[in-house]
């Protein structure tokens, strides 16, 4: 029965980076200090990465629930993914699902916390644990078309409070209620950052006729979306409804930016891209937009 | 209740593997769809990973990897999209290539992906898909000195007979690697063993190869070739004689003889015709090996990794003696090999025996010369693929008219958008450098046999008049919207492949 069931595989790829892939976790991983710390803290993070995977789909069903019925989950990355949608699931829809790829990634950064490893990333398709000590930071580019330039370009430095960036969109490989291009929130962990980009890229919406929505539950099988509408195309939309739409997203990454949830987002949508930064960090330069496609940044 | 599929499917290259190695896995992958009473009719219960997806038609499971078509559970790889940013800032141009296109096998379907795009003003078409060669193998250039192997020698990885020794070309060596006798005419695990091997060295990883008889090598795409556990640096600057031939007027003056030793040709400056012709004396030199015309020796040692490709460590062990009614106490003489990696610097003794001095800052410099005009010793991989069977059916429904075309010069041939040359003569046999190719172009099937990129680019009405598929030709943006693609930047060193032409033999 189990012929050609393949087990996590790895590879090292350019720059001393490594991919380590099971069924639908793909990861990139990249750590640096001293040789013999970053050896041992990639090999640990391989020992434990073989056991993620299996431990999660035994509590699938579970995490596939929406939040707000408190699934009790008895593993660390489920117990993570629980943890990270909580504060969201009193207000929204929201299942642990949700937080699924910046769990695994955060579970498995620990493995870097050890002397002589100055930073490390693990970028969990797109959402992205960080390890940072010291005075060293990560700088961290925002595409959202494939191969083209970059709508934004960030810092973050070991002071900030924010070890995990994530990103959601309805052109991601997950399903987005709403149209954003983009929405890349900075959060303590890359499990808050992902449930909690996904809750703003759901939110940045309006109503144009060309947009396509379809019910999740017909394009994938198994999906914790159910009948819900999720996004397929947006055509070319007309400025008032990019503004609109950038705004209904600002407002709400604010409200949990407000209450201590996310430290920063960026949201994009056909070019124009709006951020929700610390009102005391304004100074900081660590969020540049690029001049947008039209010429007039919104 | 669904009967017991079994399906085979390409290697798997992980869709985010851009710039790996290895295959993800290690050779075809074989998925069983269970016969599951669980499983719903419609659906395929994929057991790829521990989430075991149950997949409807139509639809991919939780990676994306896979899917379900009609029926059948699929490896679903991207698209590998090229582009070109233009000078003049248009939006940037972009050709379909062939790498996880996909295949049609046994092709009397249209190819998967036939792309209409304009250039120039012309309707162009591109037939993308990825074809399977059972004829095919790899040439590989190997450049050294050192004696790798007698010609026919089996070549072997993995205790398998991959390939042959080939001939020796100016300062290469040459193998063939693969090919159909060693896919499926010898035993079960030669052929698997072959084709993961062929797969490897097309996707430019370093694969190890141990020659019966000679030495065991690690080659690898554009890398330098390691023999014997020693990487390999520099091309010879030529044979003996023709270093001699090179450098015989800047030695003038400052020694009395030079013996450049060379596997092949040894040469002795005051012999050889370049000394002559400088009025140098004869030394008295008397080398060992066979004398072939003046100054220039076959056979000095037995070929090996030492000087020269010989196997001497030692450089006066080829000298057999010195002429007491010629040479003098005094006599200063050079050695060096052909790529300047060694030399020594000799003055006789009142005995008439060789003594190691210092060598002079101006002998020096032209050993160093040597070496400075040595190129760097590379392994060079050139895949070689017959195209001219039913992989043409996917293009038109008249095969022979696309090989008429293709010799009409009428239909551009690329392999992952790279230049390729076509063999002379009947059928459409490809020769393709595969350090032009993009990352993990080639994968493999269980017959075994080897799967590559090929694209045929024409006009449009060139396509319609060579019967093609017409109704097949989608749009660019149509291929552009798929969510599975890989867009790569076009390497510069690549002609753009749409509008050039093949090069024809």
């Amino acid at each position: 029965m189990s012929a050609g069931r393949s087990g996590p595989v790895r590879a090292r790829l350019a720059a001393g980076r490594w991919h380590f892939q099971h069924g639908p976790i793909d990861l990139i991983l990249h750590a640096e200090g001293e040789l013999d710390a970053v050896d041992r803290s990639i090999a640990q993070c391989w020992d434990r990465f073989q056991t993620v995977l299996p431990a999660l789909v035994t509590e699938l069903a579970r995490l596939r629930q929406p939040a707000h019925e408190h699934p009790a989950v008895e593993g660390p990355v489920a117990t993570r993914m629980v943890q990270a949608c909580a504060p969201f699931a009193a207000e929204r829809f929201i299942t642990p699902m949700a937080a699924v790829a910046g769990a695994v990634a955060d579970e498995l950064i620990e493995n870097f916390w050890q002397a002589g490893v100055t930073r490390a990333f693990i970028n969990n398709g797109g959402d992205i644990a960080l390890h940072l000590t010291s005075d060293e930071k990560y700088r961290v580019g925002i595409c959202s078309e494939f191969g083209a330039t970059l709508d934004s370009i960030f810092a973050v430095g070991a002071e900030m409070p924010v070890r995990g960036v994530a990103t959601s969109g309805w052109r991601g490989r997950s399903f987005s209620l709403g149209i954003a291009d983009s929405v890349t929130v900075l959060a303590s962990s890359a499990a808050s950052a992902d449930a909690a980009a996904t809750m703003i890229a759901n939110t940045v919406n309006c109503d144009f006729a060309g947009i396509i929505r379809v019910p999740a539950e017909q394009l994938k099988d198994d999906t914790d979306l159910g009948s819900r509408l999720v996004t397929v195309d947006v055509p070319p939309l007309p400025p008032a409804s990019i503004a609109s739409a950038l705004q209904r997203g600002c407002a709400e990454a604010e409200y949990w930016r407000g209450r201590g949830i996310i430290y920063a987002a960026a949201l994009s949508l056909q070019g124009e891209v709006e951020v929700v930064i610390p009102k005391t960090d304004a100074s900081a330069p660590w969020v540049m937009p690029r001049v947008s496609r039209n010429g007039a940044r919104a | 209740m669904k009967e017991d599929l079994t399906e085979h499917t390409r290697v798997d290259h992980g869709s985010d593997n851009i710039d790996a190695g290895m295959p993800l896995t290690s050779g075809p992958t074989i998925l069983k769809s269970a016969a599951s009473p669980r499983v719903a009719t419609n659906k395929v219960l994929c057991q790829a990973c521990p989430v075991l997806c149950q997949i409807t038609v139509g639809r991919t499971g939780a990676c994306d990897r896979w899917g379900n078509i009609d029926g059948v559970l699929t490896r679903l790889d991207p698209i590998v999209l090229a582009r070109r940013q233009l000078a003049n800032g248009d939006d940037p141009a972009v050709f379909v290539t062939g790498v996880g296109a996909g295949t049609t096998y046994p092709d009397y379907k249209p190819a998967p992906f036939i792309v209409a795009s304009q250039h120039e003003g012309v309707d162009m078409v591109t037939v993308v898909t990825e074809g399977i060669f059972s004829y095919c193998s790899f040439k590989v250039k190997i450049d050294t000195d050192r004696f790798l192997g007698p010609e026919q020698a089996n070549v072997r990885h993995g205790g398998e007979i991959v390939g042959h020794v080939t001939t020796a070309e100016y300062g290469s060596q040459m193998l063939s690697v693969g090919g159909v006798h060693h896919l499926t005419g010898g035993s079960r695990k030669e052929g698997r063993v072959t084709c993961e091997l062929m797969a490897a060295l097309g996707n430019k990883q370093a694969v190890e190869l141990s020659i019966e008889g000679g030495a065991n090598l690690i080659v690898q795409a554009g890398q330098p070739p390691v023999v014997n556990g020693l990487p390999e640096s520099r091309m010879r600057v030529g044979c003996g004689s023709a270093t001699i031939g090179i450098f015989a007027q800047q030695w003038f003056g400052l020694v009395d003889d030079v013996v450049v030793v060379d596997d092949h040709i040894t040469g002795v400056l005051s012999e050889h015709q370049a000394g002559r012709c400088l009025g140098m004396i004869p030394s008295g030199i008397e080398l060992r090996g066979r004398r072939s015309t003046p100054g220039r020796y076959f056979k000095v040692a037995n070929p090996g990794t030492g000087w020269g490709g010989t196997d001497i460590d030692d450089p006066l062990s080829i000298i057999q003696g010195f002429d007491n009614s010629v040479s003098w106490p005094g006599l200063r003489f050079l050695m060096v090999s052909t790529t300047g990696e060694h030399s020594a610097y000799f003055v006789l003794d009142e005995a008439l025996r060789p003594q190691v001095a210092q060598m002079p800052p101006a002998v020096r410099q032209v050993v160093e010369r040597i070496a400075e005009n040595c190129e760097p010793a590379l392994s060079t991989v050139l895949f070689v693929g017959g195209a001219g069977g039913s992989l043409r059916a996917g293009v038109t429904e008249s095969p022979v008219r696309l090989t008429q075309s293709i010799k009409d010069a009428l239909v551009n041939v690329t392999c992952g958008g790279a230049p390729v040359y076509i063999w002379p003569g009947g059928g459409i046999t490809v020769m393709v450098d595969v350090s032009r190719m993009p990352a993990n172009s080639f994968g493999t099937v269980p017959t075994p046999a080897i799967v590559a990129p090929i694209e045929f680019t024409m006009r449009l009405t060139d396509y319609a008049s060579l019967g093609g598929h017409l109704e097949s030709v989608v749009p660019l943006s149509e291929v552009l919207a798929r969510p599975l693609k890989r867009v790569i930047q076009q390497d510069l060193v690549n002609p753009w492949p749409i509008g050039g032409k093949a090069l024809l033999g």
